[in-house]
């Protein structure tokens, strides 16, 4: 306790190098990430807001934003199902090659989003042997479409639920459940009723972050979607023809768009995680 | 202690996931590994040894480098404040910590461009000294650093926040000063931390494409990162370049990541180790 007070003190007693540390810190987030986005939403307000909607709203940007929410959306839904099935299996189950699941799960962190385009034009593209069956036979068109857009974006965010439910899920007290199969609940009911109510929350922030993380995505979706205008040109993929064609409006206010969504729901993730996922 | 659970459910449920991780990130893996050897081995090492792939990998590796450089210092420098100093905008500044993860890397590259390119309002400033950023090594160096930000901050924080700080009240106490403590006390406990940290920008850094692609221009043997090469290769139609090109891409970050994890895990394990020796 002694030591606790002594040190107090001692940080307040500020000394130069205390302050030369804090502005270097300060200066370098400041500059870094304050005065890019404080120009781009200079810009993109340039002409006002009803420039700015109105960029938005022609059809070639608007479809873009479109088809960035619904596959973002897509994907979400089947990471968050999925990502829950896999933590649950990771802890709950004991089977062979459980190691190696887990240290699949990781892999898409580190190899870079343009490889993964790569890999999955590799695999179903129309030239490939399974992209070709799936054409051909099922009529099912994967790349230079929408789904291989679902496909990238649930490569590249697979981990967030899974790493996010994982812990929750390992931390999470017993007794109930057995208490609750004392008193003859099923296994489902079990499920539903004690265990799933605790992970809604970090399935939830978990399924959040990977949608902001899909809304800007480019790398793969650019390798595997395309570029074709209203067709399977994204928001990101607009930005980039916008900005080579130098239309600096439209670049503007896409890309503000792309970042207020993200922003928007970031925040909503931080907010589930904060009010539900302290509490064990 | 999981208890592990019985009953045919469980082998539905594995089989599932073991089947959803197959086809969405095992299959595109092995997909490029397959294609990419299409031909054997002699066209990958043909590429891989030729001067445009080691012409960009070598600005890759040179901007990567100078990327971790300044990261480790820096980002340690704001963790280190974010957790021992208190000032006004703290939270503010904890916010825009995450910016660049919700940020898709074109808007980063667009915003760069906006800052240094053509009309650009720091454009006069920088002409004036004769210093190039858009289209050159620099805005690369830029983008870069922005996108792989948060890593080194978000894997100091709680390190930082974990240390003991009896042991530098000690040292204080028998006259060590602050670059002493530091370099005695504190450095050793956030070596494994920063190691950790500074892997994982570095392969983000390396396989950032959308940012430097904006602010690039991916101009051959000058501004072209190895993920550009990529990117070119595919377009002009040179499939095997393109693949050996994303094979050792991706499989280096993978190494490295995983060497990363494992020397993560054994300092935990030593760690832990300790504990329960002290209690002894």
């Amino acid at each position: 306790m002694i030591v606790e007070a002594s040190l107090v003190k001692r940080q307040r007693k500020t000394n130069l190098p205390h302050y030369i540390l804090r502005a270097s810190g300060l200066l370098y987030i400041g500059l870094m990430i304050l005065i890019p986005l404080l120009v781009i939403f200079q810009d993109g307000l340039r002409q006002g807001f009803s420039e700015l909607i109105r960029q938005v709203n022609l059809p070639i940007a608007r479809h873009a934003i479109f088809l960035t929410l619904w596959t973002s959306a897509l994907m979400t839904v089947i990471n968050a199902a999925m990502g829950l099935a896999t933590a649950y299996t990771l802890v709950r189950f004991d089977f062979p090659g459980k190691r190696l699941l887990n240290a699949v799960i990781d892999l898409p962190l580190s190899i870079p989003t343009l490889v993964t385009g790569v890999m999955l034009v590799m695999l179903y593209g129309p030239q490939e042997a399974i992209g070709r069956f799936l054409l051909e036979k099922l009529n099912l068109q994967i790349i230079f479409a929408s789904p291989g857009i679902v496909l990238s974006l649930l490569f590249i965010s697979f981990p967030f639920v899974v790493r996010n439910i994982q812990p929750v899920l390992q931390d999470l007290d017993q007794t109930q459940e057995r208490a609750a199969a004392t008193l003859g609940a099923n296994s489902w009911m079990i499920f539903r009723k004690v265990i799933l109510p605790a992970l809604v929350p970090p399935m939830l922030s978990g399924a959040l972050l990977s949608f902001s993380r899909a809304v800007g995505e480019f790398g793969a979706v650019v390798i595997v979607a395309g570029n074709i205008p209203l067709k399977t040109q994204t928001g990101a993929v607009y930005v980039l023809g916008a900005v080579e064609s130098e239309n600096r409006l439209g670049a503007s206010a896409v890309s503000l768009v792309l970042i207020g969504l993200a922003f928007l729901v970031l925040a909503a993730a931080n907010l589930v995680h904060k009010r539900w996922g302290a509490h064990k | 202690m999981n208890r592990a659970e019985k009953g045919p459910g469980k082998w539905v449920i594995i089989s599932l996931v073991i089947i959803y991780t197959g086809i969405l990130i095992l299959g595109p893996i092995a997909a490029l590994i397959l294609g990419a050897f299409d031909q054997g081995l002699m066209p990958v090492l043909r590429t891989l040894g030729s001067n445009a792939f080691l012409e960009a990998l070598w600005l890759s590796l040179k901007i990567a480098l100078l990327v971790v450089g300044v990261q480790s210092v820096l980002g340690t420098v704001v963790a280190w404040i974010i957790v021992r100093h208190n000032f006004w905008g703290k939270a503010f500044l904890k916010s825009l910590i995450d910016v660049p993860f919700a940020m898709s890397p074109v808007v980063v590259g667009y915003m760069l461009l906006l800052i240094f390119g053509r009309n650009g309002f720091l454009s006069p400033m920088i002409e004036d000294l004769g210093i190039k950023v858009a289209f050159a090594p620099p805005g690369i160096f830029l983008a870069t650093l922005f996108v792989s930000l948060p890593f080194m901050i978000k894997e100091m924080i709680p390190v930082i926040e974990n240390l003991d700080r009896s042991q530098e009240y000690a040292a204080e106490t028998l006259g060590a000063g602050g670059w002493t403590i530091f370099q005695r006390v504190i450095f050793p406990q956030l070596r494994t931390a920063m190691i950790y940290g500074m892997t994982l920008t570095f392969a983000r850094a390396l396989g950032e494409f959308g940012a430097v692609l904006v602010i690039g221009g991916g101009i051959q043997g000058r501004t072209e990162t190895a993920t550009m090469y990529i990117f070119r290769s595919l377009d002009e139609r040179y499939f095997v370049e393109a693949y050996s090109a994303a094979i050792l891409l991706g499989s280096f970050s993978v190494v490295i990541v995983l060497i990363a994890d494992e020397v993560k895990r054994r300092e935990e394990r030593r760690k832990s180790r300790e504990e329960v020796e002290e209690r002894i």
